[in-house]
């Protein structure tokens, strides 16, 4: 496969290549192809992951009853008599959170889009380098096998929650899934890494180095730049995150003590001192915070676009969007100890952690009221994609307050590690950013694969998901706050607890609702993607690069010369133009200011 | 049933998908493009944000209401200013919560497509953007502020009488140790934990009796070995373990042996451990009294989660942490409040530490000085002292320092 350039050669002949399949759909090195093999590798994952959390949430909802379906699915072993194990339930919370945060959120969701979006939207024929871009995919993939195979070794899963905290991750005497099921969950951690951070610096390369003629930085997409971000705080943090997980491998395995000491196990002493299991917990978070805005940019940039398209007004306040990525980005690298207040952590320590994790309020706060004023006065289209993200706005504001709470120490106390916990990350960072995906998928599903999805089953999906996913992660602010401590396999031990239990039912029936309504998209999807409608080149009348390539994928994207940039990404309804969108390759008028 | 279920979503999904084929089909008739949304669908997507946000928000405002109440009222003194700054941290929230979905959801009603309306081209406004950095950043800086005073107050340090209780968390319960009369808790080592010694507790008979233990298995194991030395009958994997396991016996006898002995306030801590009390599974502190916990865990990470008194602490092996509090309303007094005989104060773990975690729970009491002073009385002592056996057990000390010299020998 010949190796593109941004600058160069016209590359007319790209759609010749004769290919065979295994070079085109397996061992491809087109962006396209890759991003298409990321977004089915994450569906695939999404599926499994939004299965395991039904199946834990049918304990919850109904303690001790007997499902059928759960013996069918996890057999004699993990759930006898159809009633879900203890140390089952811990696997499948485990590794839900796994897969959905890095598998889907991440793997899934920057992988789909900074490898469609980059070179289209910022006029490159490929990434800087084909080959590095297949290798991630492929260490990506490598690592999602391992994880599902992980669920079916001897004594389960990881079960020591997705923060894999040690001491409980390092002993398999603790818990059966830290044996076999918490090595393969390391093994896999450090290929997910290896991927993210090849990955990443492709996506950093690229943009810094192959925009078109006239792509200034302060031109292009919003997408582009909060995947830039994006792919540098994973550069950033990744490499802690393998740091971190190597140093358990070594204390499971070659009987060092980085995370132990004074433990009495099993009916022994073991034979470690001196470490320290909270060293784990700021290396781990040093990576887990970014990464939550590593899930989350890219959510946020999708819905940018695609807010500004529909809206059909340019984004407001560009500048500031930027700024607020950027100042995000930053921030995002000194807050991890707010994970951490009641760990014994220096309280002083601690009121830093407060500062400045509240101070990411102030950017976040930026964006929020940006998008609204993107609407206003707006000329408002309801694609499915439109939905998502407003519905994102939507979950960024609401699960965003409630953050305010947490990263006050001193109320953090109370409900650190409860359902309140639960209810803010999932709504502000899972909704958020699956809406983000959703979005980007119905938005660039024309792009990806040359036809049209379904409208109508796209607003049925997200209707049913916007009030599913509020109605199984709203009410948990309450159980939460009446001190309901997560990854409890019941509630029914403590008496205190017993006036929420009403709500868990509840809360349970949304996400088996939630969870079946995702099958319309499942069908849509796949249906579309052989039998939708035939797009057109621009179906959303888009001023992004994106939409002036061939609706039929060809290598390099562009068939003769690259195009040249004129003007920013959002000029839609300038009053200088007659149509309500003014695409970037269009050139100044005379007299016309650039923005 | 399972065929049933199953069936049912197969049934499902090709009921869907040949819909989805007639009403492709029927566009195609019509000639519709996918791309251009009709009227009818956007003004409907339109409204339906204003019923959604009608649900929503009264959904919001009846949770409120009927769970909004979310734990009795504190019963410690700390938390009740933690509950104030948390009404403040709400109602703040909530306000916000209501203005911004309510503008998000209203003009997305409001500004939906019209035919022949051009969208106001409005790309930035340094006022407004002035206006939403500052705003935030200024009621910001009250949360802070407000915050940190409160945080800084929980987390100051424990008066001088403050009575201190260690909190002892394994797998899966919690064990209480009072420092008795001399108010010095005896030191402890993880080396010297047995069925008999729950906390490992130092003293100059346990490290002898412990000592006692290891060498006879050293030598139990050692004699395995040497006899298979001769007759080689055991397969030689297990004797690597063997082996291995004698390896790590030498180590624990000799970080036993390491153990040092260290005086505090003229007593060593070796006995100051004796006139301790350790309660299993229940706690009991006096009200109005403040209380300083120590917290301890043997095997993993677990958290010490009293939700009544708005506490918590994780509890970490190898490291000790603290939490100070002054319980304000007896449990007595709360049963009367709460109209509720059966009525207790709970500590429960809340950092995920295996199967039981979600059962990982202990009582806690909270009673009158009197009360508090009659209950620890009645606990048993660690080993009681023994006044009329005093020089058997200083000779036990000389005998124990004789197996450590003679031990240290090669």
């Amino acid at each position: 496969m010949i190796k593109m350039e941004s600058t160069g050669h016209a590359h007319d002949h790209g759609h010749h290549h004769k290919e065979s399949f295994i070079s085109k759909y397996i061992f491809s090195q087109d962006h396209k192809m890759i991003s298409k093999q990321f977004l089915v590798t994450a569906i695939f994952m999404g599926v499994i992951a939004v299965m395991l959390s039904i199946f834990f949430r049918l304990q919850l909802g109904w303690p001790g009853e007997k499902f059928d379906i759960l013996n069918a699915f996890l057999g004699d072993k993990w759930a006898p008599d159809g009633i879900l194990d203890k140390n089952a339930y811990l696997a499948l919370v485990t590794i839900h959170g796994t897969i959905m945060v890095f598998f889907v959120l991440t793997g899934g969701l920057s992988g789909t889009f900074a490898n469609l979006l980059i070179p289209l939207q910022i006029g490159a024929r490929d990434m800087a380098s084909g080959f590095l871009n297949m290798l991630s995919y492929w260490f990506f993939l490598i690592s999602s096998i391992i994880m599902v195979a992980s669920l079916f070794v001897e004594g389960g899963a990881a079960s020591g929650g997705w923060t894999i905290y040690p001491p409980l991750s390092v002993l398999p005497q603790a818990m059966p899934g830290s044996g076999m099921g918490m090595t393969l969950w390391l093994i896999s951690m450090v290929l997910f890494v290896a991927s993210s951070l090849i990955g990443g610096l492709n996506y950093v390369v690229t943009i810094i180095n192959l925009r078109t003629k006239g792509m200034k930085m302060t031109r292009m997409p919003l997408t582009i730049w909060a995947l830039l971000v994006t792919a540098i705080l994973g550069i950033l943090s990744f490499p802690v995150l393998v740091s971190a997980v190597v140093l358990l491998l070594m204390d499971r395995m070659a009987g060092t003590a980085f995370y132990l000491s004074d433990i009495y196990i099993g009916g022994e002493a073991l034979d470690v001192t001196g470490g320290s299991p909270i060293l784990f917990q700021h290396l781990f978070w040093f990576l887990g915070h970014p990464e939550v805005y590593i899930v989350l940019l890219p959510a946020l940039g999708i819905s940018s676009e695609i807010i500004s398209t529909n809206s059909r007004k340019p984004i407001f306040g560009y500048k500031a969007m930027i700024g607020s990525i950027l100042a995000i980005g930053f921030l995002s690298f000194i807050v991890w100890g707010h994970h951490m207040y009641v760990t014994g952590m220096n309280p002083f320590l601690g009121s830093v952690f407060v500062f400045t994790t509240l101070l990411i309020a102030i950017p976040s706060a930026v964006k929020a009221f940006n998008y609204i004023t993107t609407m206003w006065k707006g000329n408002i289209r309801f694609t499915p994609a439109m939905l998502f993200s407003v519905g994102l706005v939507s979950t960024f504001v609401t699960g965003g307050l409630t953050g305010i709470i947490l990263a006050d120490s001193a109320l953090d106390v109370n409900v650190h590690d409860t359902y309140f916990v639960v209810a803010h990350f999932h709504i502000v960072m899972g909704m958020s950013a699956i809406f983000g995906m959703l979005g980007g998928i119905y938005h660039w599903f024309p792009k990806m694969f040359g036809r049209m999805m379904n409208n109508k089953l796209g607003y049925a999906h997200f209707w049913l998901t916007l009030v599913c996913g509020f109605g199984v992660f709203f009410p948990m602010h309450f159980v939460g706050m009446a001190g309901s401590p997560r990854r409890y396999y019941a509630y029914s031990e403590f008496e205190f607890l017993d006036w929420v239990q009403d709500l868990n039912p509840v809360i349970s029936t949304f996400a088996i609702v939630g969870g079946a309504a995702q099958i319309l998209f499942l069908i849509n999807f796949f249906h579309s993607m052989f039998y939708g409608q035939k797009a057109s080149q621009n179906p959303w009348h888009s001023n992004t690069l994106e939409w002036t390539t061939p609706v039929q994928h060809i290598h390099g994207n562009w068939p003769g010369a690259l195009p040249e940039v004129h003007r920013w990404a959002y000029d839609y309804s300038n009053p200088d133009h007659e149509e309500d969108y003014v695409p970037q390759v269009v050139p100044l008028k005379p007299g016309e200011h650039a923005h | 049933m399972k065929l049933l279920i199953i069936l049912i979503v197969v049934l499902a999904i090709i009921a869907i998908a040949q819909l989805t084929k007639v009403y492709e089909m029927s566009r195609s008739l019509r000639k519709n493009k996918e791309e251009d949304i009709p009227a009818a669908d956007n003004k409907m997507n339109a409204s339906l944000w204003l019923v959604w946000m009608f649900v929503f928000f009264c959904a919001t405002i009846y949770l409120y209401i009927k769970y909004g109440n979310y734990l009795p009222e504190s019963a410690s003194e700390h938390g009740v200013a933690m509950d104030q700054l948390m009404l403040v941290n709400i109602a703040l929230i909530t306000v916000v919560f209501f203005i911004v979905n309510f503008f998000l959801f209203y003009f997305a009603w409001k500004y939906q497509y019209k035919k022949g309306n051009k969208a106001k081209f409005f790309a930035h406004d340094n006022r407004l953007e002035m206006l939403w950095t500052l705003v935030p950043g200024v009621t910001l800086a009250f949360i802070i502020v407000y915050g940190l005073i409160t945080w800084n107050a929980i987390t100051g340090p424990a008066s001088a009488d403050a009575i201190q209780i260690e909190v002892y968390s394994r797998q899966f319960d919690w064990t209480v140790r009072y420092s008795g009369d001399d108010k010095t808790f005896g030191a402890s080592s993880f080396n010297l934990i047995s069925s008999s010694n729950p906390l490992g507790l130092i003293s100059a008979e346990g490290i002898r009796e412990k000592l006692e233990e290891i060498e006879g298995d050293i030598e139990n194991l050692e004699s395995q070995i040497k006899a298979n030395e001769s007759d080689h009958l055991l397969p030689e994997s297990y004797v690597k373990s063997l082996e291995d396991r004698v390896y790590r016996l030498k180590r624990h006898k000799q970080r036993i042996m390491d153990l040092d002995e260290t005086e505090v306030n003229g007593l060593s801590t070796w006995e100051t451990g004796f006139d301790d009390k350790v309660v299993k599974g229940e706690m009991h502190i006096p009200v109005n009294k403040e209380v300083e916990f120590i917290f301890r865990s043997q095997d993993v990470i677990h958290s010490a989660y009293m939700p009544h008194f708005r506490a918590q602490m994780n509890t970490v092996p190898g490291t000790p942490t603290r939490f100070k509090m002054k319980p304000t309303i007896t449990t007595a007094e709360m049963r009367n409040k709460l109209g509720d005989s059966n009525f207790d104060y709970i500590l429960l773990c809340n950092k995920v530490c295996g199967a039981a975690h979600f059962n990982m729970q202990m009582k806690i009491v909270v009673e009158t000085e009197e009360e508090y002073n009659a209950w620890l009385a009645a606990q048993k002592e660690v080993k009681a002292p023994e006044t009329e056996e005093e020089g058997d057990s200083a000779g036990a000390e000389s005998e124990k320092k004789d197996t450590v010299t003679t031990a240290m020998k090669p």
